[in-house]
């Protein structure tokens, strides 16, 4: 429901695009930024200050705009012509995209045809990449500026929460109960309920966490979110708080990811000034607050107890649930702690409804997801696609297959929690169900592509090295079954399996997935297992003197 | 010592060690690592025991109990970076500055690192130098990178930070 403060919004921002006639996108995500992109802003503001355009073409810094390997990316939009993508652009053609494509279309109007030269570099407006996309989560994140809320406003930014001021808070939780948003961060738990559980827990004070350490290496879909879309954010936390009545917000979020750190606290500050964070939001009876931790560099804390145990100051060891943290969770408080990707999902859904929020996706998984597609991918980036849309479309079609030529072997999906998927099953639904199915999950939305050449044996390897370095200690199963097993991976690898060394990882594995303490210990076998039963041909062996085949 | 006045004022009485992380990041922030010193000095400002906080510095990986090079070089080895040259560029990096991951050049210029995954999986292999990240990063475009980096030389050890650099 739009609010006078959305008319404002809105005005302002006509206002300040009225005398436009032409708007130059720039993406500013981490992936563009690394490559030069801050030397294509300045370049841009030069070369529009070189041309006296000032007043007539507008300079917009986004979110990640998705295709990363293609970055960094400039986008051309005018009235009545299609917008046109560059990239990868330098600092030299964003020049001349001012100097050959602005200048001479804004002064020529329908006459001006692009010269070659120019278009050689244009991506295909109907390139698969981004047109077998569809955008929820990231319907906002390459058009509006995430350090200016006005624009973010005027893109429909907190219109769901005005509309929710006006319910009560047990029709939020009813509405997100019946949408079956499931949590985006790995666990797949229905939100809803989460809510529910929160809010029906006796308390004085409750807390709203955003779990934005997303530490599953591969994964970067909830950096992009808080650096693209704070606001998506803020709003998910906000209708959250609403719900099951709580005051107080932390978005955690890893201190590597500097530039999403800095984005959410811009975010928070003219979330503040427009009075949509404090004593009364939107002018409400509602009081809501939050402010950013920055986490510390440790995987476990990831996993929500230990999150919980970190922002108390404590070292981030998980602790066994029941209770969980719904219930009993930062300071023994009810605490609703969600992923970055489900927060930003709650909005829309408010917004909606659940049943426009149901037509997409599958029955058990309803939505979108947003994966992060790297490894050998032809387009890597980031990609947002219907629940149960088939693996093979997005490594194929939007991805391009290969960018080596070779053809694909397996498809790592949810970092160290997720397992591999061998091409032949690449058929395979991207859904909760069907994930489960495979022995991998959805998680946290890497997906590395891997050709015929790479050694997936290393792989495994790489993501044992890792638990190792990341267990937290605190139980024996993961602590020592961790090393145990990366021991083995390492003498199968360099001398080869015996047939009781591939015994003794099934069992290790078994146990550990029977035993661990949380997600850490019982997902770090998944990758060497896949391994071990999908590529037995691939596995070396060992001769033995007593005959056995090599 | 303001960090941690800062930090005391607003987590006083019985949440007194809730704020630990936040004033260890911003011990952090003012040293480049934290300095003993300033942990005992923690320890008396908010009544934590010295051993509380030492459990809490050496269990998160981001927290350096030494000081650090003065440009810090960090080499991304996420999934992607590992399996596209990220190695390679490591050893480049340990080559030049004759340090392994880990250590500062004896100049005390720079400190070289392996941070995982930085989440630029599209651009690997990918090296974040301070605050700056690098996407695409061959082996010789290390001196380019580096030269935009210049490390801030003390007058006195002047002679050293070039020989290594």
């Amino acid at each position: 429901m739009p609010t006078p403060l959305h008319s404002e919004a809105r005005e302002e921002e006509r206002e300040r695009q009225a005398g436009f006639a032409c708007r130059v996108f720039c993406c500013a995500g981490t992936a563009c930024l690394s490559a030069e992109g801050e030397a294509v802003w300045e370049s841009l503001i030069d070369a529009r200050a070189t041309h006296g355009l000032k007043d007539k073409v507008d300079l917009v810094r986004t979110g990640c705009m998705g295709l990363c390997s293609k970055g960094p990316l400039v986008r051309v939009e005018m009235a009545d012509v299609a917008p046109c993508l560059y990239g990868p652009v330098s600092a030299m053609f964003a020049r001349l995209i001012m100097t050959e494509h602005v200048a001479p279309a804004l002064a020529r109007g329908d006459e001006f045809i692009r010269p070659e030269f120019l278009a050689s570099q244009a991506l295909p407006s109907d390139l698969a990449f981004f047109a077998q996309q569809k955008r929820v989560v990231l319907s906002r994140i390459d058009r509006a500026d995430p350090e200016r809320i006005t624009d973010a406003l005027a893109h429909g930014a907190y219109v769901a929460l005005a509309g929710a001021l006006e319910k009560q808070p047990q029709a939020l939780i009813d509405e997100l109960q019946a949408s079956g948003l499931r949590g985006r961060g790995g666990g797949g738990y229905p939100t809803g309920q989460k809510w529910a559980n929160a809010a029906g827990t006796e308390a004085d004070r409750r807390f709203v966490i955003c779990n934005g350490d997303e530490g599953d290496p591969g994964a970067y879909v909830d950096r992009s979110i808080l650096e693209g879309d704070p606001h998506a954010v803020l709003e998910g936390m906000l209708l959250s708080g609403y719900a099951v009545g709580a005051s107080h917000g932390y978005v955690y979020v890893r201190a590597e990811y500097e530039l999403a750190v800095r984005r959410v606290r811009c975010a928070i500050e003219q979330a503040r000034e427009q009075g949509l964070l404090g004593d009364a939001v939107m002018g409400s009876d509602f009081a809501f607050d939050c402010k950013v931790f920055t986490a510390a560099g440790a995987f476990v804390c990831g996993e929500e107890t230990a999150l919980i145990a970190s922002i108390e100051g404590q070292r981030g060891t998980p602790r066994p649930r029941p209770p969980y943290p719904s219930e009993c969770g930062l300071w023994g408080c009810p605490t609703v702690i969600s992923n970055v990707e489900t927060l930003a999902n709650v909005p829309r859904i408010i917004e909606q409804s659940a049943a426009w929020f149901r037509s997409i996706g599958t029955a058990d998984s309803p939505g979108t997801k947003v994966f992060s597609m790297a490894g050998r991918a032809r387009l890597a980036g980031l990609v947002e696609v219907p629940m149960g849309t088939k693996l093979s479309t997005v490594v194929d079609s939007l991805g391009g297959g290969t960018k080596t030529g070779r053809p694909v072997r397996a498809v790592q999906i949810g970092g160290l929690s997720g397992g591999l998927v061998p091409a032949e099953q690449l058929d395979t639904t991207l859904s909760y169900e069907a994930m489960s199915e495979l022995g991998s999950i959805v998680g946290s939305g890497g997906m590395i592509v891997l050709d015929d050449n790479d050694d997936l044996l290393d792989l495994a390897r790489f993501f044992l090295q890792y638990a190792v370095e990341e267990s937290c200690g605190r139980c024996a199963a993961c602590r020592i079954g961790t090393h145990q097993l990366l021991n083995l991976a390492t003498k199968i690898r360099e001398e080869g399996a015996t047939d009781d060394d591939l015994v003794l990882a099934e069992r290790l594995s078994e146990t550990m997935q029977a035993t661990s303490l949380c997600g850490l210990g019982k997902a770090a076998p998944r990758t060497l297992m896949s391994f071990l039963r999908n590529w037995s041909d691939l596995v070396p062996r060992k001769e033995t003197s007593t005959g056995g085949d090599a | 010592m303001k960090v941690i006045d800062t930090v005391a004022g607003r987590h006083s009485g019985s949440r007194a060690d809730s704020g630990l992380l936040e004033a260890l990041h911003g011990l952090q922030a003012e040293h480049g690592y934290v300095p003993r010193q300033e942990a005992m000095a923690l320890s008396r400002r908010l009544s934590v025991p010295l051993a509380r906080i030492f459990e809490v510095l050496t269990f998160y990986s981001y927290f350096r109990l030494e000081e650090p090079g003065r440009i810090t070089l960090s080499v991304c080895d996420g999934t992607s970076c590992h399996l596209q040259e990220g190695p390679v560029l490591l050893n480049a990096l340990q080559e030049l500055l004759g340090i392994k991951p880990g250590e500062a050049t004896a100049d005390g210029a720079y400190q070289l690192n392996v941070v995982r995954c930085l989440g630029c999986c599209s651009c690997s292999p990918v090296l974040m130098v301070d605050d700056k990240v690098y996407s695409h990063v061959e082996p010789t475009d290390l001196p380019r990178i580096m030269k935009k980096h210049p490390p801030i030389v003390n007058k006195e050890s002047n002679d050293d930070a070039h020989s290594t650099a």
